[in-house]
């Protein structure tokens, strides 16, 4: 294709993804430089139903005005929401790093803070998830693959499900068979014959809950694009390596799995993507105690009486940077492989 | 009978006995009034009596939503503001108040306001800001026939709660005797408001943004609402208020501090067990370390005209409103809220809240930074609910986030 047509062919995507993409991306980043003005505040007389009259501070609206008016966007303030305690909280793991009683303490006070326990969180969810429900996938995929063909539609069918709910409704469903009158709840105090055994209470087992509710969600989408790799498995490669006497695992081993490898490239890519973003099950699951994630944070400095919009600004800076540095060693490899097919 | 019935049923006899206020309800000239509410069965009445107002000339929407507090400062930032009135309560008014988008009602007061007792004005610097219409606490809901069993008199203070549940664990009567609304997020951090407001202190130094809860009177706050969840569910941390309602319905809950907006549900008793309704006490809200104020803040629920809008729809708004509270929907749904509108006769939900306003409860704060406070609690004090951190460590944390927030918002 000539390079012009090329990029006639792409100019309106281009141009979707300069505008719902770069620029907000661009804004975001600005914002997250800029904090509030230093409000001006009066005291004045407040009468309520009960109680009768206080003085009360409130902020002086007409100076607010005028500040606002000079410079719309508030105070720069450079990197310091990066560095306050809301996010990077450098001074606070300085202090830490200087006075502490060793290792187990450090990593306890550092868990602490809001950003590094988030963060836990979201890294933990990705590197278990992952693998395990791209395992997941592949072992249905090669199940629906010998399945005979007139069960295959349904089995197909139920095997994509967890994907087809919606995220939130998935967790909660889920939530409520674990709550201790749910079916998986109450069974489970059966099985270990523990009446106060709450899968919501403990942090170990709210972790657990949701890791697997994360698999569950993310396995259908790894069996979908693995079944259709299945079906581009060069039949004459299987059946010389059966006259060989390769065994049904040998098979997978040494012919499926090579050939399905950059799939996998594929597959991974999306889905840390994906789980680094987690989300839905933490509100789903009321796992805030326990669990927060880099998008709750988000989330929780924009709700509330009182948004900090430069707050949420600097941790959704931190979490592209997040994304950028998980898919860095695939985008390389992609590069150098690019590269070397140029060349 | 359940509540939406009752509702359907009072609005029409109301349709029929006031025919005059039905037609129209008197306003003249035109304008366009646009509600924005949260969203529970009172507003939702009081929207619909104030759409009675639609006539020639007079458009009247309303939007009750949850999502309320998140769509006022935007929507009333714009010119014309998208909504002309927001119903608010004690905290959601202060981003408006902030922001400067609510007009002084003074005027329109003077004009339209007859009907309105003094009480209910919220005056600011000495200006009418919003009309309050209800109010509302969390108070103490027991279970007499428990308590009696038991051998234990009404509980007046949380060292008194606190006995009792003892007392009815041991006589193996109920294994989880207490429950509170104790989610992280807004629920927990209003349970730290509602106590510590109880033991007197004061969140912020006098006249400026800087916290003072850290404090021997922080510490018994903590230290109390630890000390009760050793008799809640071990769930306790995943229930908000409709969570510790519905356990309470089950008859699994003996007492419990419970919102007064939702004592009309309980005596309903639409899905609950059997003698739970009947021995159901609502009762002043405890005090606590032997002091006299209840430990709960008391909130009201009123309406403010936006600012940017132009005079006729604020005098057409401010008309819908007065007579979506007017006393006649008041009588004929006394139990539907704790109303604060003249000729209100208290029903047996409001009990409650007026024995615990009467006994001198104090108002949720109203400060500009209270809300940063609150979303700082909310998100602090979870670790230490859980046991794993102890109430120094607890404060500590919260006074970090909260100064850092304030130091964004632009208050320290």
């Amino acid at each position: 294709m000539p390079h012009k047509t090329f990029f006639a062919f792409i100019l309106p995507s281009l141009i979707a993804m300069v505008l719902f993409i770069a620029l907000p991306i661009v804004s975001v980043v600005v914002q997250s430089f800029h904090v509030e003005h230093g409000r001006i505040l009066v005291q004045v007389e407040s009468c309520q139903p009960f109680g009768g009259c206080t003085t009360e501070t409130r902020v002086d609206t007409a100076a607010m005005a005028e500040l606002r008016e000079e410079q719309p966007m508030g105070r720069f303030n450079r990197f310091g929401t990066y560095l306050n305690r809301g996010h990077l909280a450098v001074d606070e793991i300085g202090a830490i790093l200087a006075n502490n009683n060793g290792i187990g303490d450090i990593v306890t006070r550092i868990y602490n803070l809001p950003l590094y326990k988030a963060l836990a969180f979201t890294l933990v969810f990705c590197f278990v998830v992952t693998p395990i429900a791209m395992a997941l996938g592949f072992i249905i995929a090669l199940a629906v693959n010998t399945v005979p063909k007139m069960v295959k539609g349904p089995v197909i069918f139920f095997s994509l499900l967890p994907m087809i709910i919606t995220p939130l409704i998935g967790s909660l469903i889920l939530y409520w068979m674990i709550q201790p009158n749910g079916i998986i709840g109450a069974n489970l105090r059966v099985l270990f014959d523990d009446p106060t055994l709450s899968l919501r209470q403990s942090p170990l087992l709210t972790w657990l809950s949701l890791l697997f509710y994360g698999v569950w969600t993310n396995a259908p989408f790894s069996f979908v694009v693995f079944y259709a790799g299945l079906q581009t498995v060069p039949a004459d490669t299987l059946e010389s390596a059966m006259i060989d006497g390769a065994s049904r695992w040998e098979r997978i081993r040494y012919v499926v799995i090579p050939h399905l490898a950059p799939l996998a490239t594929f597959v991974a890519l999306v889905q840390l993507m994906d789980n680094f973003r987690v989300f839905e099950p933490i509100v789903g699951f009321s796992a805030e105690a326990n669990a927060t994630s880099l998008s709750w944070l988000i989330f929780n400095d924009l709700s509330g009486d009182a948004q900090l919009f430069g707050s949420a600004g600097a941790t959704s800076v931190i979490t592209i940077i997040g994304v950028i540095i998980l898919l860095s060693p695939v985008l390389v490899r992609t590069w150098r492989e690019f590269n070397h097919k140029v060349v | 009978m359940n509540i939406l019935l009752k509702t359907t049923v009072s609005i029409g006899v109301l349709c029929l006995t006031a025919g005059a206020a039905f037609a129209d309800c008197g306003i003249e000239g035109t304008g366009s009034v646009r509600i924005l509410s949260n969203d529970f069965e009172a507003l939702r009445l009081i929207n619909t009596t104030a759409q009675e107002c639609a006539a020639d000339g007079i458009t009247v929407t309303a939007n009750a939503t949850a999502e309320h507090k998140n769509l006022q400062v935007p929507a009333l930032s714009i010119n014309p503001a998208e909504y002309s009135v927001a119903v608010v309560a004690n905290n959601s008014i202060v981003p408006l108040m902030n922001d400067d988008l609510i007009r002084p009602l003074d005027d329109l007061v003077a004009e339209y306001g007859a009907d309105l007792q003094p009480n209910q004005l919220i005056k600011i610097d000495g200006k009418t800001m919003a009309i309050a219409f209800m109010g509302n606490a969390q108070h103490l809901f027991y279970r007499k026939d428990i308590l009696d069993q038991a051998g234990i008199a009404e509980p007046k203070s949380y060292e008194d709660i606190l006995a009792a549940a003892e007392k009815i664990k041991a006589d193996g009567l109920m294994e989880y005797p207490l429950a509170a609304s104790d989610k992280p997020g807004w629920d927990l951090a209003a349970e730290f408001v509602n106590t510590y407001l109880g033991t007197g202190g004061e969140f912020f130094a006098p006249g400026s943004a800087e916290l003072a809860i850290d404090n021997e009177n922080g510490m018994k706050t903590l230290e109390t609402m630890r000390a009760l969840t050793q008799y809640m569910d071990p769930d306790y941390l995943t229930f908000d208020a409709n969570g510790i309602q519905a356990e309470y319905k089950a008859g699994n809950v003996a007492m419990m501090v419970q919102w007064g907006s939702l004592a009309g549900d309980m005596l309903d008793g639409e899905g609950a067990a059997e003698g739970v309704v009947e021995n159901t006490v609502l009762a002043a809200a405890p005090v606590i370390n032997g002091g006299t104020t209840p430990a709960v803040a008391l909130w009201w629920d009123g309406f403010t005209i936006a600012k940017n809008i132009s005079d006729e729809d604020a005098a057409a708004s401010f008309q819908a409103m007065v007579h979506g509270i007017n006393p006649e929907m008041v009588a004929a749904n006394p139990t539907v809220a704790t109303w604060l509108v003249k000729g209100y006769e208290p029903g047996p939900n409001a009990v409650g809240v007026i024995a615990t306003a009467n006994a001198g409860a104090r108002a949720y704060p109203m400060q500009p930074y209270m809300g940063l406070l609150h979303t700082a609690l909310s998100a602090e004090l979870a670790e230490y609910m859980a046991g794993s951190e102890d109430a120094a460590q607890a404060l500590a944390d919260v006074k970090a986030a909260y100064d850092t927030a304030a130091k964004e918002g632009g208050y320290l």
